[in-house]
């Protein structure tokens, strides 16, 4: 028993140990130590801003219409990109302002926002006598028009990305990282017609009126069947593309007109401030289970202490990107970590009141705290697994519910360790070592 | 011993009294939304001789100040690396508030100072997104209600568990939004992304803590230390009632030091904290626990005796 509490003590020292290595950067060049993420609201980032260019809008919306979809459109791609609680918004009737905390590649985000993504197919030209037109290098010659067939109406349409139900990125054997586009039932339709006229020939892949590739169709893509498109993609263009294509083609082109860096938006100076009020509560806090809970209490502040450490270095570690409202679920895992320690503390006098040894006592304490403290922390865990689930689906997306839900979630799990594992490992070591046996020492008078 | 559950009477009418103030407030005044939520303008704030990056969190502090006398407390000021303008949204501003906004800060920082056209700005939160976190939050505690009910399925009738711990939930949110209807009307207090996510850290408080004392009935009631329902709640009541202090109490240490020393931009965040935080202990020990009896004795009729429609139990 108690030689498992001293292996438990050095495992919990050696954790304790990588947790602060891998939060405090001795090193940077080193692997780990590369300190906490944080979201636009506490240390800013880089804010874009778009011109869009409404004279060539579809005549048939207004301009604000046209202004919101393509608006909707940047959020979708923004969110897909994985930014946590970006800012979008439209600024006077033309301008929309991006700001995205912490980006690494900032011309890679400003092409995933600014792009058209207009995909479409075009044709082979052909001259008079029906053999493929060359231009002076030697290469094919596309229509300018893009492919067209009739679709299940009869009405001639054009292929477009409009059609598409869903794309993603996939490793292909021999061309590498390619988008797979899956059509919607129309746009299989008239993906069939259109590959069946061009059996054998080469078809053009354009994207924003640019020609990506041209693979020349080997058979008929039957409706319902997926698509490849290829055009010796990196990785990340291959994502990004279908992150573009799945939020749908921008109704207006746009350019970008400034690229600034900003500070907080909770500003850098009340940042500053709330952190010391933060540090007062914090010792208040632990003045407050030292002076009413005394040796307990002492070691629960070390076990918080080393709780927070290991809270920290999970965030760094992810990394997860906290904003204010991770920050909250944070500070309510830590109550709840406080709880379950107060929990535990308030059985343990009882049982000392009724006259149990020291060693009963803790392991009583612990026994009768759990239950309560099992079916709060798992009835947190559901809902936060719930707000998880919603806040990050496509269709609900609200990124502040899913980023206050996961440091809630991470922070309540790493509670129940604290409050089981560690605290109870140095209670045990300390009572069975007999160094002090004062009940006074335990908050209760004899 | 105190007989907290004898006293449910007084305890319900308390939170009778908050929920129908928040609920009136709620229905006449609404909510003031923040420029999260309605727009405004944006704007960008120059000066001459230009800011140097190291004085920029003293200047902007100064400029807050500033921005609050002016009568918008709300705006966002961040500072611009690269032009080193300060970037300023806030609700509308017209070019008549411009002029004189750029005079009083001239007075103030004793530089050049140059204001740009504001531009109008839409919602960075769409209402949708406010209204998905609403139903984001409906079912966790659907599935929260079913959890507890699972976790107290020795007792005899489970769901009830479930359901007082959501009610208590409910009251506890109902008065957060209520006092900001009202701090909305009489101070102007507005609503914005923080808030919402203060809401769900009330919620997950509210929860937590009742799920705490309904283990101790639990508890309680497999002893068997009281045939009576009432004297079983009341002493897992008074048996909790330290920890529940303790908890609210280290709680508040942190949430209070934020409350009075922290900074200006998340004074109202805080505040949602503080006062979900008071209404959650209260919640957890004078309305879930007491709930139960209600509903285990069949007390609802003799609850709402006093009212004329309702028919005097025999």
């Amino acid at each position: 028993m108690k030689k498992r509490n001293i292996y438990l003590l050095i495992f919990i020292l050696i954790l304790f140990g990588f947790a602060l290595w891998s939060i405090v950067p001795i090193n940077t060049k080193l692997l780990g130590p590369n300190g906490l993420t944080l979201g636009l609201d506490l240390r800013g980032g880089s804010q874009l801003l778009y011109k869009a260019d409404l004279s060539k809008k579809d005549p048939s919306v207004t301009d604000s219409q046209a202004m919101s979809s393509v608006i909707e459109k940047i959020q979708r791609r923004v969110n897909q990109y994985g930014t946590t609680e970006p800012v979008i918004q439209k600024q006077g009737t033309d301008q929309i302002l991006v700001q995205l905390p912490g980006v690494k590649d900032i011309r890679e985000a400003i092409s995933l926002i600014g792009k058209t993504a207009l995909l479409d197919f075009r044709e082979q030209k052909l001259d008079e006598n029906g053999s493929p037109v060359l231009d002076d290098k030697g290469n094919w010659v596309f229509e300018d028009e893009s492919a067209k067939a009739a679709g299940r109406d009869g009405k001639e349409r054009e292929l477009t990305g409009e059609y598409l139900n869903h794309a993603r990125m996939d490793m292909d054997p021999y061309e590498g990282p390619v988008v797979v586009i899956e059509w919607d039932s129309e746009g299989g339709y008239l993906f069939e017609k259109i590959t069946e006229r061009n059996l054998h020939k080469p078809l053009a892949i354009f994207l924003d009126n640019e020609e990506i590739s041209a693979p020349v169709v080997q058979s008929i893509i039957r409706a319902g069947t997926a698509g490849q498109i290829e055009g010796h993609f990196t990785i990340e263009e291959a994502e990004n593309l279908a992150i573009q294509l799945n939020s749908g083609a921008l109704d207006v082109p746009l350019t970008i007109s400034g690229q600034e860096n900003v500070d907080p938006s909770l500003g850098a100076d009340s940042i500053q401030k709330s952190k010391q009020a933060a540090i007062i509560g914090i010792i208040l806090l632990l003045l407050f289970m030292i002076v009413y809970y005394r040796l307990p209490g002492l070691i629960a502040c070390i076990s918080l202490g080393i709780y927070g450490t290991f809270l920290l270095a999970i965030f760094s570690a992810f990394p997860i990107t906290l904003t204010l409202s991770g920050i909250a679920g944070a500070i309510l895992s830590l109550g709840m970590a406080v709880d379950a320690n107060v929990l535990i503390f308030e059985r343990m006098k009882e049982e000392l009141r009724t006259g149990r040894t020291l060693g009963a006592t803790v392991e009583a304490g612990f026994d009768r705290a759990w239950t309560a403290i099992r079916d709060s922390n798992i009835t947190t865990f559901i809902a936060c697994a719930v707000l998880i689930w919603l806040g990050t689906s496509a269709t609900f997306h609200a990124s502040m519910v899913s980023g206050f839900a996961v440091t809630l979630f991470i922070g309540v799990a790493l509670s129940m360790f604290t409050a089981i594992v560690i605290t109870r490992t140095f209670l045990r070591l300390i009572v069975s070592s007999r160094l002090i046996t004062n009940a006074a020492a335990y908050g209760v008078r004899t | 011993m105190i007989d907290f559950v004898g006293k449910k009477r007084w305890f319900f009418l308390i939170s009778a009294i908050a929920i129908i103030v928040a609920i009136i407030s709620l229905a006449v005044f609404k909510l003031q939304p923040g420029i999260d939520f309605a727009g405004g303008t944006s704007t960008t704030i120059n000066l001459t001789p230009k800011v140097e990056r190291s004085e920029s969190p003293q200047l902007q502090a100064q400029l807050r100040q500033e921005m609050t006398e002016f009568g918008h407390p709300e705006a966002i000021i961040q500072f611009q690396r690269k032009t080193s303008d300060f970037f300023v949204r806030m609700k509308f501003m017209s070019p008549e508030e411009v002029n004189e906004l750029e005079d009083r800060l001239e007075g103030v920082f004793h530089r050049d100072v140059e204001i740009s056209v504001p531009l109008e700005m839409s919602p960075t939160i769409a209402a949708k997104t406010a209204h998905n976190a609403g139903i984001a939050v409906g079912i966790a505690a659907i599935a929260t209600l079913l959890y507890i009910a699972w976790a107290f399925r020795r007792m005899t009738k489970p769901f009830r568990w479930g359901t007082c711990a959501i009610i208590a939930l409910i009251h506890d949110v109902l008065i957060v939004i209520g006092i900001f209807s009202i701090l909305g009307k009489v101070a102007n207090v507005e609503v914005d992304a923080m808030f919402i996510t203060g809401l769900l850290a009330v919620v997950g408080y509210s929860i937590n803590n009742t799920v705490v004392v309904f283990d101790r009935i639990r508890e309680n009631m497999s002893k068997g230390i009281s045939p009576d329902f009432a004297v079983t709640v009341n002493s897992s009541l008074i048996e909790t009632l330290q920890r529940s202090l303790n908890t609210s109490l280290t709680t508040l240490c942190v949430i209070l030091a934020l409350f009075l020393f922290g900074g200006a931009t998340i004074h109202h965040f805080i505040l949602v904290l503080l006062i979900g935080l008071l209404a959650g202990t209260y919640s957890s020990l004078f309305i879930a626990g007491p709930l139960l009896v209600v509903w285990e004795k069949g007390e609802w009729r003799q609850l709402f005796s006093w009212l004329p429609f309702v028919r005097k139990p025999v």
